[in-house]
């Protein structure tokens, strides 16, 4: 009976509704009652430490490739060990959407994301941040992982000037 | 002379009074259902202004005066500003016939608790109801937007539509009653509610009532998803505010309405009868704001296939009826 599908289905939303008022609202209030965020949750970035206390961060630029908006500039400098490191870093936080493809691309596992969420403010120039304020001292979510560890580091500057090395060729030598 | 002062200040103090809590009841009503659908929906509702959210309302009222009066580049510009003022008068005009409450006695005069007990009052609400139509049409039509001509057309053709079978399932009411007056109507049911003498008028009324007002599952002029906002699309600040007043003091006189005709008004046992008469109305009132809280929206042509294929026959069905019980009852 099609006319007794239509009253049953008319009247049980009814009830439906009157159960659910009678239940506890959902709503986590947020300003007073704040949410365990997931352990994987992507929020704001930030740069760790290798387990010895170094910068991760070798200034590769896979990060701000993959970055879809572009919110990730830096520029690379080597230290007297040949260690590659950032000058500088800066990430627009008022551009990034919290993607997390900055942290797939990342070699050395030095950008990650933390839990915080909690970005907003009244001067978008205060969303950009430098590397001071986003390196931590800690490993982030993986302390034990050391990229140099397993790969050294480069051969410190003057390049090729060991007993066994060649010296490195001078493009401009064969100009007229 | 004393005599007519005093009776001149009774009244203006009564239209004050009546005037003060109608406002009152349709903005808190707006709290009211922000708060019960919230509930139904498993949220708080507002909860921030004030204990409860109890200043919610004068914190939207501030936010309405404050913002801009647009007024679209090619409206037609005196029907534009002139309609919300419609939809809200004609409103407010329709409380004038209500019955709250038995006669009053103050300083030995005889107040009556209701505005002006005109004797064809039914034609009265049924007149300034059509009158209400004219607010959502021209509205949409002054706008100049595509989705308030829609929403106007489809206000107009809905309102049209249920208006008869409003109309209809109160003849039975007048037939019994044997009176075009509310608180005559109300004096005749005195023995029981037309309720439980006619249901189906009542189920009728009902049912083009919550039409009436506009609300789900019947808010095909406003259908959010469909027409943005529907007739008051364009309309912002104040004018906008106006139109939703008035959707919820239409609320209150219909849910007074329904009591009026078919609940017993103020009749009823022990309290007194103003009491009555508001505890029936909030009931309605909530009963309004759940079916909004449980039903979808009706599509456009079911809802003209229900109201002019059921609800018409019906309602000239239950008019016969009425008519030869009564005659039966009589010889
Ligand atoms: S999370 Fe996404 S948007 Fe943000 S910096 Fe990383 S790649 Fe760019
Ligand atoms: S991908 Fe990693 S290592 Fe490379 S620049 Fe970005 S943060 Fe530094």
């Amino acid at each position: 009976m099609s006319l007794w599908r239509d009253i049953k289905g008319t009247l049980q939303p009814f009830w439906v509704t009157l159960c659910n008022m009678m239940r506890r609202p959902v709503t986590v209030q947020y300003p007073e009652q704040k949410q365990q965020m997931a352990q994987r949750y992507r929020g704001r970035l930030m740069l760790t430490r290798d387990p010895e206390g170094h910068e991760r961060c070798v200034a590769c630029h896979l990060c701000s490739a993959a970055c879809p908006v572009d919110c990730i500039s830096m520029q690379a400098a080597e230290g007297d060990d040949g260690r590659r490191h950032a000058a500088w870093f800066r990430i627009n936080f008022t551009r990034c959407i919290f993607c997390g493809l900055c942290t797939e691309a990342c070699p050395t596992l030095a950008i990650q994301v933390t839990g915080e969420f909690e970005l907003a403010g009244r001067d978008p120039l205060k969303l950009v941040w430098e590397k001071d304020d986003l390196l931590v001292d800690h490993g982030g979510h993986t302390p034990d992982y050391n990229f140099y560890r397993q790969s050294g580091v480069g051969v410190a500057a003057p390049r090729g000037g060991l007993p066994t090395e060649t010296a490195p060729v001078d493009p401009k030598d064969l100009m007229p | 002379m004393i005599d007519g002062l005093i009776m001149i200040v009774l009244i203006l103090i009564k239209l004050g009074v009546i005037f003060a809590v109608i406002m009152t009841m349709a903005a808190y009503l707006v709290l009211a259902e922000r708060k019960i659908l919230a509930r139904m929906q498993l949220r708080h509702g507002p909860n921030r202004v004030g204990p409860f959210g109890m200043m919610q309302p004068l914190a939207d009222v501030i936010k309405l005066l404050t913002k801009e009066d647009f007024l679209p580049d090619r409206a037609d510009k005196w029907l534009f500003l002139l309609a919300p003022g419609m939809a809200a008068v004609t409103a407010i005009l329709t409380f004038a016939v209500v019955p709250f409450g038995p006669p009053l006695q103050v300083f030995g005069h005889e107040l009556p608790l209701v505005v002006i007990d005109l004797n064809v009052g039914v034609l009265y609400f049924l007149g300034l109801s059509s009158l209400a139509v004219y607010g959502v049409a021209l509205g949409g039509w002054a706008s100049n937007s595509k989705y308030s001509l829609l929403g106007g057309i489809r206000g107009l053709a809905q309102l049209i539509s249920y208006e008869l079978s409003m109309g209809l399932a109160l003849v039975p009411v007048v037939m019994l009653a044997r009176s075009f007056s509310l608180t005559d109507i109300v004096l005749a049911q005195q023995a029981a509610p037309f309720i439980l003498v006619n249901p189906l008028a009542f189920l009728i009324f009902l049912v083009s009532v919550v039409a009436e007002s506009k609300r789900t599952p019947f808010d095909m002029p406003e259908a959010e998803n469909e027409l943005v906002g529907g007739f008051h699309t364009e309309y912002s600040g104040m004018r906008f505010g106006l139109f939703f007043v008035g959707e919820y003091i239409n609320l209150v006189i219909l849910s007074s309405m329904v009591t009026v005709f078919f609940l017993g008004g103020w009749l009823g046992p022990l309290l007194p009868g103003v009491i009555w008469f508001g505890v029936k109305v909030l009931a309605l009132c909530f009963f309004f704001i759940w079916v909004r809280g449980s039903l979808p929206r009706l599509r456009y042509d079911q809802l003209m296939h229900f109201g002019w294929k059921i609800l018409l026959p019906l309602a000239l069905l239950n008019v016969l009826l009425t008519g030869a019980v009564l005659l039966w009852s009589r010889t």
